[in-house]
């Protein structure tokens, strides 16, 4: 019944609707970079998100649609991102 | 008139990929100038326009960015040129924002952000004819009324718009004036408030498209395939390697033939004595050395910015990025690492592609270890003298494996290199990889050429100013002083070059080197291929690079094969290129982090070759 994950643990064509950026309990500097990035590359709250592509060693790096664009990062990155899945 | 009309200062700002550059050429033409920032190596592109009514403008174009919030060296040049505060520079009259009309959300938002610069502002919908192919609708008038800024549409590779957006910028010059500078760079808060803003101006703006791009997805579908991504990519790689050796050939031979033809011209002219030495064996041939990677470059750089137009170079960072990441490299460290197969010149300009500092100059660091074509003479010679032309294992020739050893040598030590830099100076340190997709594009044809002729100019220009006083230095040593009267050997042993090699001599011995090696490989710090010749010279044997064949059988009775094998693993790891390490300061803007790669390679090729030369002793090859 979980249908929050992180997008690090999607997998190729889970879609779904970023619910958190960030996670809200950091400070650490390097987690307030790494958040405000995300957001400027337009992961924001209410985003719809969709898992196009894995690369072929460990399924990592990913292809993310976002919204209307597509955005390659690294499911360590992607750990920082809550989504909730669209119902199937 | 000139009173009245003063010139304009314009600068471009916009996302990566929103056609910026284009938009830039189609505005300026041929009529730009592109060097470096002051105190910095990003590059400054300037150009001049002449408006309808007599004006000149001087158009800037910025580094791509999301954010004035800036992440990197580029965006930081970004970031203070909007705010008038880069030194050297002249605030700007008026921002130009260059959007993709395809893909408007994001630069809504830097839109927002700039606004609060308080510099009067145009906003130009670029690939306009795209967004309306895909049935795309924008309200022109209340985007605009929404944003507070004109907004014209251009196709820049069209040179749609252009005047209109000329005029529309000399209408802000004329009438809007600066108001107060507020930008504060925006927490995480202030980011998503600006991001819901600019969600809400697109949808009362913007109706969805009614033909949206498929396509992309579609190729992305086989190009980013796990499996047959990669097979694709390599097979990209081969085409391009083939074509980079085998169509850059015979133009490499003109250029030969050319240096050659204005070498014996000069000397005809100029009487014998110092002058014709300087410029004739000093000068042309010098510079001659280096010029003759011109075509190989070239058609390395076609490849590139024909990729990165199309859109596939994210695409090969993408599928590069764990393996460059399992190194400590950032995927985008592909393609420096990559043009630097050719030369490591062109590799380490490339590495500006990088937005991390750190992995830059990582990058940077390790690119010299890639096998450039400058070390292909030597390795031939050595391996045609030492290496027998037989068949092993029953199908694979000795030679071309032993070629394959000394490549694959280069990239699995520059893949180490970087994880020891990552862990010694890096701390472990991990930059995040992000960037985006864009949309695939047919490359134009035009701007494909006017990008390489770009490129061609900055390479000549870098290269020929760091070359010239390298290669005059280089032939005083060999030159000076004269052999006495009655010499019995070459000129160059009675030279400080002999008297360096000689006094070096001690050094090298332990790793097998003999004195006329340790002097060929002083000329040889202009290009390595040059070592060929030198030793030609040291061995007394006349136009060594045409007779080879000869050089090779001298060596050969000359040297052991354990000898011979600690020169080629002397090979892959010395930074043997004046020209590379004068490109490495530039690039770097550092003497320290230059001597650290002449500290780390020359440490490496020594320990190489003394294991090397060790080893093969100890099995029988002394």
């Amino acid at each position: 019944m979980t249908d929050t994950i992180k997008l690090s643990q999607a997998r190729r064509g889970d879609q779904g609707v970023i619910t958190q950026v960030g996670a809200h309990c950091h400070h650490q500097g390097e987690a307030v970079e790494l958040e405000r990035r995300l957001l400027e590359l337009g992961f924001v709250e209410g985003a719809h998100v969709e898992l196009l592509h894995e690369g072929l060693f460990g399924r990592d790096p990913i292809a993310i649609k976002v919204d209307d664009m597509r955005v390659a990062l690294r499911r360590h990155e992607a750990a920082s991102l809550t989504i909730r899945l669209d119902a199937a | 008139m000139d009173m009245a009309l003063k010139t304009a200062r314009v600068a471009l700002v916009g996302n990566p990929n929103s056609g910026k550059t284009a938009l830039f050429n189609a505005l300026t033409g041929a009529h730009q100038k592109v060097a470096n920032y002051a105190g910095v190596t990003v590059e400054r592109k300037e150009g001049l326009i002449r408006t309808a009514s007599g004006r000149t403008m001087s158009v800037l174009d910025l580094p791509g960015t999301y954010s004035l919030r800036a992440r990197s060296p580029d965006e930081e040049v970004t970031r203070d040129a909007v705010l008038g505060r880069l030194a050297g520079e002249v605030p700007p009259d008026v921002l130009v924002c260059v959007a993709d009309a395809t893909n408007l959300r994001l630069i809504l938002r830097l839109v927002l952000e700039l606004k609060a610069v308080g510099r009067p502002m145009v906003l130009a919908l670029n690939m306009y004819d795209i967004a309306q192919r895909q049935g795309l609708r924008i309200d022109l008038e209340k985007l605009g009324a929404e944003l507070g800024v004109p907004i014209i549409t251009t196709v820049a590779t069209r040179k749609r718009g252009i005047d209109d957006l000329i005029a529309a910028v000399e209408t802000q010059v004329d009438v809007a004036a600066a108001s107060e500078n507020h930008w504060r760079s925006p927490d995480a808060t202030e980011l998503r408030t600006a991001a819901r803003e600019a969600e809400r101006i697109m949808k009362a703006c913007v109706r969805p498209p009614e033909r949206p791009d498929t396509l992309t997805g579609r190729i992305d579908d086989v190009l980013l395939h796990p499996l047959g991504g990669m097979v694709i990519l390599m097979v990209i790689l081969f085409a391009m390697f083939q074509a980079v050796f085998s169509w850059a050939a015979p133009l490499m031979d003109g250029i030969e033939g050319i240096v050659g033809w204005l070498g014996a011209g000069v000397a005809a002219l100029l009487p014998d004595g110092l002058l014709q030495s300087l410029i004739v064996d000093g000068i042309i041939s010098g510079v001659g050395s280096v010029l003759v990677f011109l075509p190989q470059i070239l058609i390395l750089f076609l490849f590139i910015i024909a990729l990165e137009d199309f859109g596939y170079m994210a695409r090969a960072a993408f599928l590069m990025d764990k393996i460059m990441g399992g190194a400590g490299l950032h995927g985008r460290a592909f393609i420096p690492l990559l043009s630097s197969f050719a030369c490591a010149i062109p590799g380490i300009m490339a590495a500006r592609v990088i937005d991390s500092k750190r992995d830059r100059l990582t990058t940077i660091l390790v690119a010299p270890l890639m096998t450039c074509s400058a070390r292909i003479p030597v390795y031939t010679l050595i391996i045609a003298a030492f290496i027998p032309n037989e068949t092993v294992w029953g199908f694979v020739n000795l030679q071309g494996l032993v070629m394959f050893g000394l490549y694959a040598a280069g990239i699995v030590s520059a893949l180490l290199v970087s994880l020891v830099i990552r862990k010694v100076f890096w701390r472990g340190a991990v930059e995040p990889f992000m960037m985006e997709l864009p949309t695939y594009k047919v490359p134009d044809f035009k701007s494909v050429v006017f990008n390489l002729w770009i490129r061609a100019k900055i390479f000549i220009n870098r290269a020929g100013r760091i070359i010239l006083p390298l290669v005059i230095i280089l032939w005083v040593l060999a030159t000076f002083p004269y052999p006495p009267e009655n010499a019995t050997m070459p000129g160059i042993d009675y030279s400080f070059a002999g008297m360096i090699g000689r006094a070096l001599e001690p050094i090298f011995a332990p790793i097998g080197f003999n004195w006329q090696m340790v002097v060929a490989l002083i000329p040889g710090m202009a290009a390595r291929e040059v070592a060929v010749a030198a030793l030609g010279t040291t061995y007394a044997i006349a136009d060594a690079e045409n007779a080879t064949g000869l050089l090779a059988s001298t060596l050969s009775a000359q040297w052991s094969l354990a000898t011979a094998l600690s020169f080629l693993a002397w090979y892959i790891f010395a930074p043997q290129c004046v020209a590379t390490l004068g490109v490495v300061k530039r690039e770097t803007n550092s003497w320290k982090w230059t001597w650290i790669m002449i500290g780390y390679m020359f440490g490496l090729a020594y320990l190489a070759s003394f294991v090397t030369y060790h080893v093969a002793v100890a099995l029988g090859g002394g």
